[in-house]
């Protein structure tokens, strides 16, 4: 009888911040990096010369709501 | 485990992308197009060249918006979930869905509302070209402060939780992040730009489409991404998937 016990209290665990900070960090900057890639490159500031990404996802970036131009 | 998270969270963040695209589509394009004659009727009548098609408007309304809309999709889906990683568990009693749902709402409000209510998205021909950098910069700020406050809230409400109880001290921390938006609000300036004789229908359809695309994507991330997580986190959670949480 010995495995059988109380009715187990089952709750949601959190995880650990030290697990989650590496994926926070690297994920979360490559993530945002493409936010910004359809959001505001060429625009605003610009890391690749010309206007092509913009053009490109120009009815994106104005529906999604970021200013276009 | 937070890889696993992140993996499924932009899955479901490609499929919010599919639905909002085939949205925008419906509901957003027929508001480009007319703000786009628009554009083009203004410049005809001041005598300027019609402007050179770099990308053509069936490739800006066809692939260019799909794979805007898609990127971003996947893009809110996998921020979403290692938003979600940290707050499992750390929500009281909540369980993955009830998680997921309560980080959509809130997310939804913070990221993307609140900002529009100060700078609403616009449609091509409104805007002047010389102002981007500072038209940008401000709708950024707008969205930092606005998401800050709704952190500060939630930590507000947790820490009133046990004395004022679950919705006394839910209201005072959703009246506390109201005041901070209509500080904020009155503190940075307002922005018009909207042409003289533009079509206030057109403006009001626009906005309300591009509402209504960044609805779709975080409903479907914030409800479909609950289903997902819950298969992941019982395991953790040592539950068996059948037994429901909170």
């Amino acid at each position: 009888m010995s495995d059988t016990t109380f009715a187990p209290s089952y709750g949601p665990v959190a995880i650990p911040v030290r697990e989650l900070l590496p994926w926070a960090i690297f994920a979360g900057l490559m993530l945002m990096m493409a936010i910004y890639f359809v959001g505001a490159e060429e625009g605003a500031t610009s890391l690749i010369r010309g206007t092509y990404v913009h053009e490109f996802v120009h009815d994106g970036r104005h529906l999604l709501g970021f200013p276009c131009h | 485990m937070v890889g696993k998270l992140l993996l499924r969270g932009m899955l479901v963040g490609l499929v919010a992308g599919i639905l909002a695209f085939a949205f925008a589509r419906v509901y957003g394009e027929p508001q480009v197009d007319k703000a786009i004659a628009f554009e083009d009727q203004q410049a005809q009548a001041a005598g300027a060249a019609p402007e050179p098609e770099m990308v053509s408007r069936t490739t800006q309304a066809g692939i260019g918006l799909a794979t805007g809309v898609l990127v971003y999709g996947a893009a809110l889906g996998g921020l979403f979930s290692l938003v979600f990683a940290y707050a499992y568990g750390r929500l009281g009693s909540l369980g993955p869905r009830g998680t997921s749902a309560l980080i959509a709402l809130l997310g939804f409000l913070a990221a993307i509302v609140v900002p529009s209510l100060k700078y609403p998205a616009n449609p091509p021909a409104v805007g002047n070209a010389e102002t981007i950098g500072y038209r940008t910069e401000l709708f950024f700020i707008m969205i930092v402060v606005s998401i800050a406050a709704m952190v500060a809230a939630v930590g507000l409400a947790q820490r009133l939780w046990n004395r004022l109880g679950a919705w006394n001290a839910s209201i005072v921390a959703g009246l506390a992040f109201l005041v901070v938006f209509a500080l904020v609000k009155a503190a940075l300036p307002d922005i018009n730009e909207v042409p003289e004789n533009f079509s206030a229908t057109v403006l009001w359809q626009f906005r309300v489409a591009s509402l209504g695309i960044q609805l779709v994507l975080w409903t479907v991330v914030g409800l479909g991404f609950g289903a997902v997580a819950e298969r992941v986190v019982a395991v953790r959670d040592q539950r068996s998937p059948a037994r429901r949480y909170a």
